[in-house]
């Protein structure tokens, strides 16, 4: 379980990262917490001649919250996201998601840049940051530039960012209404079977917004419009929670894994959702 | 091969200083180069936290890190954490209360401990489970690890009344 050699950089600042990614192309890869990379490279499924340690660099790291808007850097750990109070009494849901990845080792080194940067289905942060509508802001040789978490994925690690890019931050406006993040995992620290992220808002008992994604039912997170409309201007009776699900499971695309077969992880994303919505809907 | 770095650590409040490449693990650093075998490596893929130590104020699992990530950082390892004859007591509850049996993941297990009571001094058994899920025991079955936890804490706390 030894990685292939490597050469390995500290930079200081995005300038130094960026340089190292253009001399070295194909070649060079940053690194985050490396808690996805570093598996990976031990496997040998990752190869990485030229690692970019991102623990140096200037302007990754903190959490901002003004004028209605949230900044994570792209190095905040999901340890950092669950202590910091004045997150978790603007958006709950952050907390909510991220007490649910991995264990407190994974959680103290694994960082939101990272877990979106990704690609990979399981992940969960992707579909947490299409469910609040996030932006991820992304800077490389042509300069800075914003994609919408909604159109960042392709497919299974396969995103907007070019190689030559790195992302700096997400940005997302402070949420609105119930929230709930359900996730259905074999065991604690297992990545989801199903998980389900929603926000909604109530007005005079009736569903003003709300806002749906799923994670890890298809090669990228799932933001289901459909469901999301199935419960707008409803009380969310039971038909309506009803007709969210059904919209959800025409949007999902499972695939049979050790996580089991595709009849039993629409079953359970069914499940997973309909709590996520009730859930969100009593605390609207 | 990649060339050497030059890679200076604090382990248990001892400077250590050597080259490594930069693919060296930091759990084969500390077993190997160092001598220091009381982590374990339990599974090698980040799962089980036998080769759990503390580095800058975090429970960090050390088969999941290069050395050169750690470079210039403070690590702590159970041989950071009391002695033979003046055990922590984390140490002497899971000696009273058998929080160990074979004692593979003892090591991490009380490493990652120490960190989860500095965070929450007084945990609740949920707490304690949830703040050790990093850790897989195969032997005890986990009850006397919380009983153990449990009982540390209340040393600990009581301790810290006794003093002030
Ligand atoms: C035992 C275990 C259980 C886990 N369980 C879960 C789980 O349940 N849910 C979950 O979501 N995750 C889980 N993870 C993954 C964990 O949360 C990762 O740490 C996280 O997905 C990646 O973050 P990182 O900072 O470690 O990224 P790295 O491993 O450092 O990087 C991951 C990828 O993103 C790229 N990257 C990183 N940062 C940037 C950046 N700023 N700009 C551009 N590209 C970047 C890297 O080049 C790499 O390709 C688990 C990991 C382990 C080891
Ligand atoms: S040996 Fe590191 S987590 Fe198992
Ligand atoms: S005591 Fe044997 S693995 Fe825990």
């Amino acid at each position: 379980m030894i990685p292939a050699a490597f050469e390995y950089y500290r930079p200081k600042d995005l300038a130094g990262v960026l340089s190292i990614l253009e001399e070295h192309g194909d070649d060079a890869r940053v690194m985050a917490g490396g808690h996805s990379l570093i598996p990976m490279m031990k496997l040998r499924m990752a190869e990485v001649p030229h690692l970019i340690d991102l623990q140096d660099v200037d302007g990754l790291h903190g959490i901002d919250i003004s004028n209605g808007q949230i900044r994570l850097g792209a190095m905040v750990t999901q340890a950092e996201i669950i202590d910091h109070e004045g997150l978790a009494a603007v958006a709950p849901i952050l907390r909510e998601a991220a007490l649910q990845i991995a264990d407190p080792q994974v959680r103290y080194m694994g960082t939101i840049g990272g877990n979106v940067a990704n690609g990979d289905p399981g992940n969960d942060m992707p579909g947490l940051m299409q469910c609040v509508n996030a932006t991820f802001h992304l800077i490389g040789p042509e300069g800075e530039r914003s994609v919408p978490a909604r159109a960042f994925y392709e497919a299974a690690y396969m995103t907007a960012r070019e190689d030559e890019e790195v992302l700096t931050a997400v940005t997302l406006p402070v949420p609105d209404g119930g929230y709930a993040y359900e996730k259905q995992k074999r065991k604690i620290g297992d990545y989801a079977t199903a998980a389900a992220a929603v926000q909604i808002v109530k007005e005079d008992g009736v569903c003003k917004a709300a806002s749906i994604a799923m994670t890890n039912l298809s090669d990228t997170p799932v933001f289901s419009e459909d469901a999301c409309a199935a419960l707008l201007g409803t009380a969310l009776d039971d038909a309506a929670v009803k007709a969210a699900v059904t919209a959800m499971l025409g949007d999902i695309d499972p695939s049979e894994d050790n996580r089991g077969p595709v009849a039993f992880k629409k079953h359970v994303a069914g499940v997973i959702l309909r709590r996520a919505i009730e859930r969100a809907w009593s605390r609207a | 091969m990649s060339k050497k770095m030059h890679i200076k650590l604090n382990v248990n409040g001892k400077d250590e200083e050597f080259l490594a490449e930069p693919r060296e693990l930091l759990i084969y650093t500390l077993r190997e180069r160092l001598n220091i075998t009381g982590p374990h490596i339990g599974c090698e893929t980040s799962h089980c936290g036998a080769c759990t130590v503390t580095i800058n104020g975090k429970s960090v699992k050390s088969c999941t890190m290069f050395a050169a990530q750690a470079d210039g950082a403070e690590i702590t390892t159970i041989e950071g954490i009391g002695t033979p004859d003046a055990l922590h007591p984390l140490q002497e509850a899971f000696k009273e209360h058998h929080g160990l049996q074979c004692g593979y993941c003892t090591p991490g297990m009380i490493t990652r401990a120490t960190k989860l009571l500095e965070e929450n001094p007084n945990p609740t058994e949920e707490e304690i489970r949830f703040g050790m899920a990093g850790n897989i025991c195969r032997c005890t079955g986990y009850q006397n690890i919380v009983k153990s936890i449990q009982a540390a804490a209340a040393e600990m706390n009581a301790a810290k009344e006794a003093a002030e």
